[in-house]
C-alpha cells in the first residue's frame, strides 16, 4: 500500500526508513519519525473510531495531547494497552493497533443505531433513563452500557514491563520546550542553575517546528535545534523529551511521566517502560503553550474536520497532506498560515473567514499566493458520513445571527481555527487563581500561588518577539536569585509576521429547519443542545452543568471543549465568561499508566522483605515460608510429602515430648538505658516494674491511652540501668514510636534512651522437656539448673566462644529458653543448637507449630490483641496494677470496660472432637435463629491440640467468664459450616503452668 | 507531597515523616484525679480545624524526633516547625 498522502519532500520524517504496521488488522507502511496518526493519514485513513455515546464515525482532530477521538488499543511485544492516543504514539516496526468503541467493526457497528435514536440520549440520560424500572438495571442497562462504553480493554495478564520512580531536585523546572521554554532554559543555564527541561513530544521546539519565523538569522526550527544541542552539553541541564509533566502538587513537587520505551518495538534490556519523576523544584517555569480552539458548526465531528494547526503540523513535521481539497474555516490569522503551507505544496485551499475585512501581513501573503478567501463566511455543516465530502457554507450577517443562502462546496477536509486557548492546567493545579483575558477570550494564570511563573502562549502571549524577551528575562532573573550569577545573554532578533485581531465568534447558528448536531465535547459526545437542555432544566453552576452533561469529563479533560462550553453557558445565561468561571483542573493533565504510578512496588516488592540470619539454613532444610509482617518466617519444615497440617503437628508434638528450636529473630527488640528506665517501664506497662531485680525478666502488657491492649512481651533487666524489651513482630515499630512519643513529648524529664535492636540480635527459642539438657550442653560452663537459671531468669553465657544472652522465658508453655547472639553469629548459633540437639531428637519448628503450642496453652497473641480488647478480655487483669498509674489506666474505668458481661477469652472444643473450627466463625446460641443471628463472640485462633489430639480454638466471648461448660454453635457462612461446640477454659493444657517452672 | 523542615535535619520530603495528631493536646498528669469529661477530651475529642493548626509529626525515617509543625490544613502551607521542647509563641 502506498502512502498516497505523503508529500515527496518536507517534514522531519525519514522517508528512507519504511516501517510496517497494522491497524484494525490491515497492514500499512509509514516512515521513521511518524506517529500512528500521521502514518494513517499518509495512507488516507481518516476513520479511526466511534464516538462514546452515539457511536458516530470519528477521525483525527488534533495532533498531540489535545486529540479527543483517535484513542486506540495498542498491541506491543505481546502486551496490550488501552487509551492510547494515536496522535502521541510513535510508529515502530510491527506496531499493531485497533479502534475502540466499535463492535463489531469501525466501518459497521451496532452502536451507530444510537445515532438514529439520539432523541432518547439527551443530556443527563444516564440519570434519567437508567433510574427505572429498577429491575432493568442488571438485565438490560448495565450489560448495554458495558458493551457500548469504554475506551478499550485493560489487559488481565501480569504486566511484564518494568516501571521506575526517580526523585530529583532542581533549581528550575521548565515545562515545555517551545520558544519560551528554550529561551528561559538557556538564560538560566548560562547562570549555572540546575535545570530540568521537559518536552512531552519526541521533538523539541514546540511551535517553532511549524511556524514561519526567523530568530537571529536562522529559521525558528534551526534556532531551537541549536539551543537544544548546546543545553545538552551543559552539565547543569537535564533535557528530557517524551516526558509529560502531568501534575503540580504541594510545595513545588511536580510529577513527570517519561515514556522511555513506548516508541520502540520492545523495551531494551534493563530499561523501564516508563519512568515517573518526582521533581522538587525551587522555581517552575510553565511554558506549556496553547491549544487551538474549534469553531462549533453542524456535524463538526465528521472525520476530516480537524484543527488547522494540526493540519499544518501533519504537513510541516510529518510531510502528510490531510486532504487535497482543504477548506480552512477561521476567525483569526492562524487559519491563513495553514492555508499558506498547503499552497506551498501545490494544494489549493479555500479560506472562509468569519471576519468582514481583516488585514495583516499574513493575510497579504495568502492573497499574494493567490489563495481563495471568502470573508464573512462560515461552514454551516460538514457533509459526508465517514469522511468529509463537501461543506454547506453561507455568508453570515455582521451581528453573526443571520445566515445567507446556503451553498455546497466540494472539499475533503475542513481545517478549523477558533483562536487559541492557553494551557493553564499546571498553573491552576498549583493553586494559581486564573483570570479571564478579554483580548483572547480565554483564561490565563493570575496571582502565583507557589513558586511558579507562566510564560509565552500559556500566558496568553502570542507574539514570538514578546515571548522571547520575557522568557530570556525570566530565566535570567530566576536563576540569578538562586545562583547569584549574572551572565548576560544577548536576546536575538525576531522576524515574524504581524497578525490582526481575531473575531470573537465561536459557534455557527443553525439554519432554519435543520438540527445538525454541533459538538462541544468530541470525546464525550456533548453537543450544544445538551448544554441547552441542562440549563433549561435548571443547572446553573458550571460544575453542575459539567457533571450533568459530562462536558469536559472525558480522558482529554476538555482540552478542546472547555472554553466553548463556557461561551455557550455565558451566552444563554447572559453572563460574561469570567462570571461563569471554569471548572477545576486536576492532575493528571494526560492519562498516566497505572504501571508508572505503581513503579517497582509490585507483588513482593510492595513491601521490603526481611529475612533472619538463619534464612538460608531454613531454605536448605525445606522450610515453607509465610509472610509475618515484612518478615519471611518458616511456617513448617516439610518432610517428604507432608502437608502443613501433618508437618506442624509433628513439630509441635516433638516440642511437647523432646525439644524443638524456633527462629524468633523477628521479635521486636528495644534497648532501654538510663537511670529512669524502670520508671518508664512502670508507666508504660500495666504491671509493676520498679522492683524487678537485675538478671530477671518480666512479662508485661502495654495499653494505648484508650485502654485497648497495644502489645505484650517480656522485658529483662540486663544491668542496673539497662533493660532489653521485646515486642511482638507486628508491633515493633509502633512500640518504639510510642516510647519515643512519651519520652520526647510527655515526660521529657525522664532520663532514658531507647533504640531498636531488632536487627542486632538473632534469636532462637529452645522449648520442650529436654531443653535444659540441651542448654547445659551448649553452655557447659554455665549453671542452667532450675536453681541457677530459674523461670524468668536471665544470664549471659559463652556459646562456643560467642557471647550469648540466655533468657528463661516460654511462649509454648513448655520448659523453654531463648538464646540471643549478635546477628552475625545467628547462623552459627542455630547450627550449633541443631548439631548438639541431635541426641535429644531436636527438630526445628515453624510458626504453625508455634501457634498450636501457644493456643492450647491459652497464651494470647495478635489475633486476640487485635486492637479491640482490654486486659480483662485476655484474662490479663491480674497484670493490671491497682496501685500505680500507667498509660491508658483511666480508660479502664469506662462503663463498657467494667460491664458485668464483658467479653473474655475462652477455649472452644467441637462436640464431635473432629471438626476444626474456621477462624473468624461467630459463636451463637441458636443456629436456627433468624438473621441477623445475635453474635456472642468470635473464634480468634484455631489449632489441632497435640496434647489431646482434637481441634481446639480460642474465642473472645461475651460474658465468657460465666460461659464455661455452655454449648453453643460456631457458624462460618464463608466456609458454610455450623459446628456444635462446648466452651472450656482457655488454658487447655497445663492450666497451672507447672511445666514452665519445672 | 509536603516538604518539611525538620528542626534537627533540615528540609526533607513528607515520606520520611509520620503524622501524630494535634500538638496542643496535653496529657493529664499521672496519678491525678481526672473527670470523665477531661479524660474523653484528652483521648477522643479533637477539632477538625480549617486553617492554621499546630500538629505533631515524627521524623520516623530520619532522626526519629517528634516535632511540631504549624500547618494550614486547607492549603498545606507550612509556616514554622519546632523541636519537641520548643515553646510555640
Ligand atoms: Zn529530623
Amino acid at each position: 500500500m502506498t502512502q498516497a498522502f505523503r508529500i515527496d519532500n518536507g517534514g522531519l520524517v525519514n522517508r528512507e526508513k519504511k516501517l510496517s504496521f497494522k491497524f484494525n488488522g490491515k497492514t500499512y507502511f509509514g516512515c521513521e519519525g511518524d506517529t500512528l496518526a500521521s502514518a494513517l493519514l499518509a495512507n488516507g485513513v481518516h476513520l479511526v473510531g466511534r464516538s462514546f455515546k452515539y457511536h458516530r464515525p470519528r477521525g483525527f482532530f488534533g495532533v498531540g495531547v489535545d486529540e479527543p477521538y483517535a484513542v486506540v488499543q495498542l498491541y506491543r511485544n505481546g502486551e496490550t494497552e488501552p487509551n492510547i492516543k494515536a496522535t502521541e504514539q510513535e510508529l515502530f516496526e510491527g506496531l499493531e493497533a485497533k479502534s475502540v468503541n466499535c463492535w463489531p467493526s469501525v466501518n459497521f457497528d451496532i452502536g451507530a443505531i444510537n445515532n438514529f435514536l439520539k432523541i432518547f440520549l439527551p443530556a443527563g440520560f444516564y440519570y434519567k433513563t437508567f433510574m427505572w424500572p429498577k429491575s432493568f438495571w442488571y438485565r438490560i442497562y448495565e450489560p448495554f452500557i458495558r458493551k457500548a462504553a469504554g475506551l478499550g480493554v485493560a489487559s488481565t495478564k501480569h504486566d511484564k514491563e518494568r516501571y521506575e520512580h526517580k526523585y530529583e531536585y532542581c533549581d528550575l523546572l521548565i515545562a515545555g520546550s517551545g520558544p519560551s521554554g528554550l529561551a528561559s532554559a538557556y538564560a538560566a543555564a548560562k547562570n549555572g542553575a540546575k535545570i530540568i527541561l521537559a518536552e512531552d513530544k519526541p521533538r523539541f521546539g514546540g511551535s517553532l517546528l511549524t511556524s514561519d519565523v526567523n530568530i537571529g538569522n536562522q529559521s525558528g526550527k534551526d534556532w531551537a535545534e541549536g539551543i537544544i544541542a548546546e543545553l545538552k552539553t551543559m552539565p547543569n541541564v537535564v533535557v528530557k523529551n517524551r516526558s509529560q509533566i502531568f501534575g503540580y502538587y504541594d510545595h513545588n513537587m511536580l510529577v513527570m511521566s517519561e515514556k522511555v520505551s513506548d516508541h520502540l518495538p520492545s523495551t531494551k534490556k534493563y530499561h523501564p517502560n516508563k519512568r515517573l519523576w518526582y521533581i522538587r523544584a525551587k522555581e517552575v517555569l510553565i511554558s506549556s503553550g496553547s491549544i487551538e480552539r474549534p469553531i462549533v458548526f453542524g456535524n463538526n465531528d465528521t472525520p476530516g474536520v480537524m484543527l488547522s494547526s494540526a493540519a499544518k503540523e501533519y504537513l510541516k513535521v510529518y510531510g502528510v497532506l490531510v486532504g487535497r481539497k482543504p477548506l480552512v474555516f477561521t476567525n483569526n490569522d492562524s487559519g491563513y498560515e495553514t492555508a499558506i503551507e498547503f499552497k506551498k505544496y501545490g494544494v489549493n485551499p479555500i479560506v472562509l473567514d468569519t471576519r468582514k475585512n481583516p488585514e495583516s501581513e499574513i493575510i497579504d501573503e495568502a492573497k499574494n499566493l493567490g489563495i481563495k478567501i471568502k470573508n464573512s463566511y462560515v461552514v454551516v455543516a460538514a457533509k459526508g458520513y465517514k469522511k468529509v465530502k463537501s461543506a454547506d457554507i453561507a455568508s453570515i450577517s455582521e451581528d453573526k445571527k443571520q445566515l445567507g443562502k446556503i451553498e455546497n462546496i466540494q472539499c475533503d477536509c475542513i481545517c478549523v481555527s477558533g483562536f487559541w486557548t492557553p494551557t493553564i492546567h499546571l498553573a491552576s493545579q498549583s493553586g494559581n487563581k486564573t483570570k479571564f483575558k478579554e483580548e483572547i477570550d480565554a483564561f490565563v494564570p493570575g496571582q502565583s500561588k507557589q513558586n511558579e511563573i507562566t510564560l509565552g502562549a500559556a500566558n496568553g502571549v502570542f507574539s514570538l518577539d514578546e515571548t522571547l524577551k520575557t522568557s530570556f528575562k525570566a530565566g535570567s532573573e530566576l536563576s540569578k536569585k538562586i545562583t547569584k550569577k549574572n551572565n548576560e545573554v544577548a536576546i536575538p532578533n525576531v522576524v515574524e509576521k504581524k497578525s490582526s485581531q481575531h473575531d470573537k465568534f465561536w459557534c455557527v447558528p443553525l439554519p432554519k429547519g435543520k438540527n445538525y448536531k454541533r459538538f462541544l465535547d468530541f470525546q464525550n459526545d456533548v453537543a450544544v443542545s445538551d448544554v441547552e437542555i441542562a440549563l433549561r432544566e435548571g443547572y446553573r453552576s458550571i460544575e453542575h452543568v459539567k457533571r450533568y452533561t459530562t462536558l469536559g469529563m472525558a480522558t482529554d479533560q476538555g482540552k478542546t471543549s472547555n472554553l466553548n462550553g463556557l461561551q455557550l453557558v455565558s451566552e444563554i445565561e447572559n453572563k460574561i465568561v469570567p462570571a461563569v468561571g471554569h471548572t477545576t483542573f486536576r492532575p493528571p493533565y494526560t492519562p498516566v499508566s497505572i504501571g508508572a504510578i505503581v513503579g517497582r512496588e509490585v507483588g513482593k516488592h510492595s513491601k521490603p522483605t526481611r529475612k533472619s540470619p538463619m534464612h538460608s539454613w531454613h531454605e536448605k532444610n525445606n522450610a515453607v515460608f509465610v509472610d509475618a509482617g515484612v518478615w519471611l518466617r518458616p511456617r513448617y519444615y516439610k518432610r517428604g510429602n507432608e502437608n502443613l497440617f501433618e508437618g506442624s503437628k509433628r513439630e509441635a508434638k516433638n516440642v511437647r515430648t523432646n525439644v524443638g528450636v524456633c527462629d524468633v529473630t523477628t521479635l521486636g527488640k528495644i534497648d532501654i538505658k538510663g537511670p529512669d528506665a524502670a520508671e518508664l517501664l512502670n508507666r508504660v506497662y500495666t504491671n509493676a516494674w520498679l522492683k524487678l531485680p537485675v538478671g530477671k525478666a518480666r512479662y508485661g502488657v502495654m495499653l494505648r491511652e484508650d485502654g485497648i491492649v497495644m502489645d505484650d512481651g517480656t522485658t529483662t533487666r540486663i544491668s542496673e540501668n539497662h533493660y532489653h524489651m521485646t515486642t511482638t513482630t507486628a508491633q515493633a515499630a509502633n512500640v518504639l514510636s510510642h516510647l519515643e512519643y512519651y519520652l520526647q513529648l510527655v515526660w521529657p524529664e525522664l532520663n532514658v534512651n531507647v533504640v531498636s535492636t531488632t536487627e542486632q540480635w538473632a534469636g532462637a527459642a529452645i522449648a520442650g522437656p529436654k531443653s535444659r539438657d540441651l542448654l547445659q550442653k551448649l553452655f557447659p560452663n554455665s549453671d542452667v539448673s532450675n536453681e541457677g537459671l530459674p523461670f524468668m531468669g536471665y544470664m549471659e553465657g559463652d556459646l562456643f566462644g560467642v557471647k550469648a544472652r540466655i533468657f528463661r522465658i516460654s511462649f509454648s508453655g513448655e520448659l523453654a529458653y531463648e538464646v540471643n547472639v549478635e546477628s552475625d553469629y545467628g547462623n552459627f548459633m542455630w547450627e550449633k543448637i541443631i548439631e548438639v540437639g541431635k541426641e535429644f531428637n531436636i527438630q526445628p519448628y515453624g510458626t504453625e507449630a508455634l501457634s498450636t503450642l501457644r493456643i492450647e496453652m491459652g497464651h494470647v497473641a495478635g489475633s486476640e490483641l487485635d486492637g479491640r480488647t482490654i486486659p480483662f478480655d485476655n484474662a490479663l487483669e491480674g497484670l493490671v496494677s491497682k496501685k500505680k498509674d500507667f498509660i491508658g489506666k483511666r480508660s479502664l474505668q469506662r462503663s463498657a470496660f467494667i460491664a458485668e458481661d464483658r467479653q473474655r477469652i475462652v477455649g472452644v472444643v467441637p462436640l464431635d472432637k473432629q471438626t476444626s473450627i474456621p477462624e473468624g466463625s461467630h459463636l451463637v446460641k441458636d443456629d436456627k435463629a433468624p438473621l441477623p443471628n445475635p453474635k456472642l463472640g468470635h473464634i480468634s485462633a484455631s489449632c489441632w491440640s497435640v496434647e489431646y489430639d482434637n481441634p481446639f480454638s480460642l474465642a473472645i466471648l461475651k460474658d465468657g467468664k460465666n460461659m464455661i461448660g455452655q454449648k453453643l454453635f460456631a457458624m462460618s457462612p464463608l466456609k458454610n459450616k455450623v459446628i456444635p461446640v462446648e466452651i472450656v477454659s482457655s488454658h487447655y493444657v497445663d492450666p497451672k503452668g507447672e511445666r514452665v517452672r519445672s | 507531597m509536603l516538604y518539611i523542615n525538620c528542626p534537627h535535619c533540615g528540609i526533607r520530603s513528607q515520606i520520611e515523616f509520620s503524622y501524630g495528631g494535634d500538638a496542643s493536646v496535653k496529657r493529664p498528669e499521672l496519678n491525678k484525679e481526672v473527670s470523665d469529661q477531661e479524660w474523653d477530651d484528652f483521648v477522643y475529642n479533637r477539632k477538625s480545624l480549617r486553617g492554621k493548626h499546630l500538629e505533631l509529626w515524627q521524623h520516623i525515617s530520619g532522626c526519629r524526633q517528634w516535632i511540631k509543625i504549624e500547618r494550614d490544613t486547607a492549603t498545606h502551607e507550612i509556616f514554622r516547625t519546632f523541636k519537641a521542647d520548643e515553646e510555640v509563641a
